[in-house]
């Protein structure tokens, strides 16, 4: 499922269906730990994939049914580009209460936390989105 | 990809705790709401979930956690959790888990601090 496209970049396709985000993961995980970043930092590499993954699964409503994750490898840092072809969105619109219950403590939202996790646990996070897709781009550096 | 998961409960005369091994998903969260609501049910209203069999999380399986929170809120009743790894507590107290729940390091701890 996984192809390394040149020495420092390796492509993996994954179907949106359960538990696939982990295969995303675990990727991300053995690549990290070859390029030595600490168990902690490869934990957040790991849930900021999860969240990503996630949040195409749900929301990009792709008619390929698929999500391609570009795994760049550089000296210091590495870059994941998660691409869906769905319909986009704004990103100034996510991680505001898209929940339709009532929550019981308004500090304390069950969902919506995709992208702010990815903002927390990774270096930087950019979005490109629009009626073609969305592409998600995380950047951790070992430095940080 | 099968995501292995499982769930111990122990209740014990004042409290309950529920462990729980494997991927914290939708599907663990929800399986894990349902044995935390037939604890509440019986009248646990001490409930200490241990993740630290727990790896990996993701949003909806925390998500399920905060409905935790709440039936416990209901009735006066406090969730702790222990077994955190650094991320995932850097994750709980962002998502201001840890203003309604306790986090602490071990069990032990966890249980002490009802």
């Amino acid at each position: 499922m996984a192809n390394t496209i040149s020495n420092d970049q390796v492509l993996l396709t994954i179907p949106m269906r359960q538990d696939m985000e982990l295969a995303a993961a675990k990727l991300a995980s053995v690549i990290a730990e070859s390029m030595s970043f600490n168990d902690d930092q490869i934990e957040e590499i790991q849930l900021a994939m999860i969240e990503s993954c996630i949040n195409a699964f749900e929301h990009s409503k792709s008619p390929d049914q698929s999500v391609v994750i570009h795994y760049i490898i550089r000296t210091n840092e590495l870059e994941l580009q998660i691409t869906d072809q769905g319909i986009g969105f704004n990103p100034g619109n996510r991680g505001k209460r898209g929940n339709s219950q009532p929550d019981l403590h308004s500090d304390m939202r069950k969902r919506g936390w995709g992208l702010e996790i990815m903002h927390t646990l990774m270096d930087s996070v950019d979005i490109m989105s629009g009626e073609n897709g969305t592409t998600i781009t995380m950047v951790k550096s070992k430095t940080a | 990809m099968a995501n292995k998961f499982d769930i111990q409960v122990r209740a014990e005369h004042e409290y309950a705790v529920l462990e729980t091994a494997g991927y914290l998903n939708d599907a663990l969260g929800e399986d894990l709401s349902k044995k935390a609501q037939e604890l509440i049910e019986k009248g646990y209203t001490q409930l200490v979930i241990n993740l630290d069999k727990t790896a990996l999380i993701n949003s909806i399986g925390i998500s399920i956690l905060i409905e935790i929170i709440e039936a416990l809120d209901e009735r006066d009743g406090t969730l702790n959790f222990c077994g955190l790894s650094a991320t995932q507590e850097r994750t709980f107290r962002m998502m201001a888990i840890a203003k309604y729940a306790g986090i602490f390091p071990d069990e032990k701890t966890a249980i002490a601090n009802f």
